[in-house]
């Protein structure tokens, strides 16, 4: 029993990550109709800024200022450059796309998460790199159940991730914001014969989901401590899978989707075989599309002809 | 592979008499598409040039092309260039496969790769000692029989894998295949290491070896995959312009106007993504045999995005463009990792950019002034302040590293510089696209300097990875600059 509880701590710690990126991709997709690929990368480059942070800072052994203003500057750092990130990509790859055919944009997207990739491997060279967490943040305190931990790490993750669901879910329905996204969303032509600066809401769109992208990443970083390159793909494919099995444009769908995935994964690697566990979110995938194309939250869209 | 579609009137009555019209046009809303294209098409020489390019047919451009690349393989005698032609013609090969799916019938396959894996993994259990040796189980058969099997096994894989993906539409299936890429690459890591070999691949592969013709060198090997690509490209134009042809066509631009013309939506699509899965494992099979072992790093999400580039870069939907596309890849990456080519490709493309994009002329004369004075006068002033700035040696060798020696900035030791110019580079293309008129000459001038000083100090030391990065802006620069790629068609988007 203890391994299973302890198996359901860290799946939930895995799963709020995995929802945080969904949220992006089901924000950019509900508003653009785009599957932003290179939304996973946008993760690993917010893991990536928050590590250079941990170095400016004096690295993990001599840390030269109290943990709490280095988590502060972590998160701050990798959302507002995760958030630039995404806005530069929407002004500089997608918005000269909004009217070329469906194909495109993806393969541009595709383009995107190569370059990032790439990039962060001149950067950074192609080893791991590791956050070691538990230099500055000891494993120790934490919560103890009896044998299943809790640390503080997997705290903060679960804690932050739901806390800025609802924050987002506020946003989107309480805001000035939140109604011209929806608007947008349903339709975009006449949100903006309504007056609605579509350019500037579909940025905004992107500064958000990618700034929680880059917080997605520094959590990731501090829980699991090791980072390269190319976690950004399979982590994106998973948040994407997300996003489907909660219904894709749905926020809390996104959230329960994320966390759903993550326990998956987690009992699958625990109770059947680590290798495969990407296998069984993959048929998760499958058998979601295939029974439930509109996700557990979603609703069917309606064929326009 | 082109096409002069005439005079709307003339398309119907061409129609009406049962025979396709030359290119397989569908109707007047690409008619009216193309006026355009035939207004720009000008007057004089230029105009009878390209009417008379119209007129050619489909299969002595074919037969010229052949001819070309037979002419090819007699003067060329350096073996590296023998199998970077080969691995062009394969792209190639694989470039057209992906446009059956992608520009014919509209389906965003992003798992081509594992039908391209599954070929040359096929091929490689089948025609090597990986099942045993001899006796019960110990199948070797012979090249040519497993290709054939490989090739019919893949049409028949694509056929079960398409009925489930392609009950997802758009986005969705786009998704659902790129996941089938990964799910292949982690199957051939961890099912059954004993037959698939795990991480360590199979190797002691057949050569090609049929009508008592053994298939060895480079130079073997790029005649089979000219012979196979030219056949293949008669077969997909044909096909093309068959019925079925427009019929896929008739799907990408409307899938309901399809299905409410009685068209079977679901069994076109699926048929076209088991055409593509067979090019795909047919190229796979020449990869592997030519290769004498498969590795599941062959297969990767990076040789994905090669083959999207050399369609998108052809022009997706065109058959000469995916041959132009798997040529001019394989070509460019080759020399990128030739440390004295790429100089010349990279300087080469920024001379090409500033002559197709800075106007008028003495702009252009302002520009290239500006570079060299401003490029001059840092490298002065960095080398009087501090002599250790300027100490390293530019990364291009011969009369180009000589020629930057004096002009570049390049540390003693140039990493942590050459990173924080990349970043620099970055952020001053950013300006050039934002800025207007006189400052945005300013950011050219100098970050054509940042991009030489970033080159020499620290893209050209990795050429790997620099490749890498260039494929990923060619395809974001390409899909904004031109959707429909060097070779494609503009086409009337319906929403």
């Amino acid at each position: 029993m203890q391994v299973f509880f302890q198996t359901f701590v860290n799946g939930l710690t895995a799963g709020c990550v995995y929802a945080l990126i969904a949220l992006g991709y089901t924000m950019v997709y509900g508003v653009l109709k785009l599957l932003n690929f290179a939304h996973g990368d946008v993760y690993m480059v917010g893991a990536y800024i928050g590590y250079v942070i941990l170095q400016l800072f004096g690295g993990a052994h001599g840390l030269s200022i109290p943990v709490v203003l280095l988590l502060f500057f972590m998160f701050a750092g990798a959302s507002v450059g995760c958030g630039y990130l995404g806005v530069a990509m929407e002004r500089f790859a997608y918005r000269p796309l909004r009217n070329a055919p469906r194909i495109a944009p993806l393969i541009t997207a595709l383009g995107i998460s190569f370059v990032l990739e790439n990039t962060v491997l001149l950067l950074f060279g192609g080893f791991t790199r590791s956050y070691s967490t538990n230099a500055y943040i000891p494993f120790s305190t934490g919560l103890d159940f009896g044998g299943v931990r809790i640390d503080i790490v997997q705290i903060l993750t679960i804690v932050g991730s739901i806390a800025m669901m609802f924050g987002l879910r506020e946003l989107v329905n309480r805001t000035t914001l939140g109604k011209s996204m929806r608007a947008v969303a349903s339709d975009r032509e006449a949100a903006e014969m309504l007056g609605i600066n579509v350019d500037r809401t579909i940025m905004l769109t992107f500064l958000i989901g990618s700034a929680m992208a880059g917080i997605a990443g520094v959590m990731s970083g501090l829980a699991f401590n090791q980072i390269t390159n190319t976690i950004g793909f399979l982590a994106g494919l998973k948040a994407f899978t997300a996003a489907v099995v909660g219904g894709i444009g749905s926020i809390p769908g996104a959230m329960i989707g994320g966390i759903f995935i993550g326990l998956c994964e987690a009992y699958s690697a625990s109770y059947i075989s680590s290798e495969y566990s990407d296998l069984i979110v993959f048929g998760i995938l499958i058998v979601t599309m295939l029974l439930r194309p509109q996700g557990l939250f979603g609703q069917r869209p309606l064929q326009k002809v | 592979m082109t096409d002069d579609p005439g005079q709307p009137g003339a398309d119907s009555d061409a129609n009406s008499e049962g025979r396709p019209v030359r290119g397989g046009s569908i109707g007047v809303d690409q008619w009216v598409a193309q006026s355009g294209d035939r207004h720009d098409q000008g007057a004089g020489w230029r105009r009878v040039l390209a009417q008379a390019d119209a007129r050619v047919g489909w299969w002595p451009r074919l037969a010229l092309v052949t001819i070309a690349g037979l002419a090819f393989a007699q003067v060329s005698s350096n073996v590296n260039i023998q199998t970077v032609a080969f691995n062009s013609l394969l792209y190639a090969l694989l470039a057209m496969g992906l446009n059956i799916a992608v520009g014919w019938s509209g389906l965003l396959d992003l798992g081509y790769i594992a039908f391209f894996g599954f070929g040359a993994y096929g091929y490689a259990i089948f025609s090597s000692n990986a099942l045993g040796t001899g006796g019960v189980g110990g199948t070797h058969l012979p090249a040519i029989e497993s290709i054939l099997i490989v090739v019919a096994a893949a049409g028949v894989v694509g056929v079960v894998v398409g009925l489930i993906a392609l009950r997802l539409s758009g986005d969705y299936f786009a998704i659902v295949t790129l996941f089938l890429g990964q799910a292949f690459v982690l199957a051939v890591n961890n099912v059954d290491p004993s037959t698939l070999g795990g991480v360590n691949g199979l190797f002691g592969l057949d050569p090609l070896h049929s009508f008592g013709v053994t298939v060895i060198t480079p130079l073997d090997y790029y005649y089979v995959a000219l012979g196979v690509t030219v056949i293949v490209a008669a077969v997909l134009h044909l096909l093309d312009t068959s019925r079925t042809g427009r019929a896929w066509r008739a799907l990408n631009d409307d899938p309901l106007a399809a299905e409410a013309m009685t068209m079977s939506v679901n069994k076109l699509k699926v048929m076209a993504f088991s055409f593509a899965a067979m090019v795909g494992a047919l190229a796979g099979t020449l990869f592997a045999a030519q290769q004498d072992n498969v590795f599941p790093t062959n297969f990767t999400a990076n040789i994905l995005i090669l083959i999207y580039a050399c369609l998108v870069l052809g022009g997706v939907g065109s058959i000469a463009g995916a041959i132009l596309g798997g040529l001019v890849v394989t070509v460019a990456e080759n020399m990128l990792s030739s440390p004295t080519d790429a100089a010349y490709l990279f300087y080469g493309l920024i001379i090409i950019a500033l002559i197709a994009k800075v106007r008028p002329w003495r702009s252009l004369g302002y520009v290239v002034a500006g570079v060299i004075a401003f490029g001059y006068a840092t490298h002065a002033i960095v080398g009087a302040i501090a002599p250790v700035a300027t100490a390293g040696h530019p990364g291009s060798p011969g009369w180009i590293g000589s020629v930057m020696n004096g002009f570049v900035i390049v540390p003693k030791n140039p990493q942590n510089f050459g990173n924080a110019l990349y970043l620099a580079l970055i952020v001053g293309l950013v300006a050039i696209v934002r800025l207007r008129g006189i400052r945005q000459l300013i950011a050219v001038i100098i970050t054509i300097y940042v991009a030489a000083c970033c080159w020499e100090s620290r893209l050209i030391v990795n050429p790997a990875i620099t490749t890498q990065i260039m494929l990923g802006a060619i395809l974001i620069v390409t899909m904004a600059a031109r959707p429909y790629g060097l070779l494609g068609k503009h086409r009337v988007e319906t929403i």
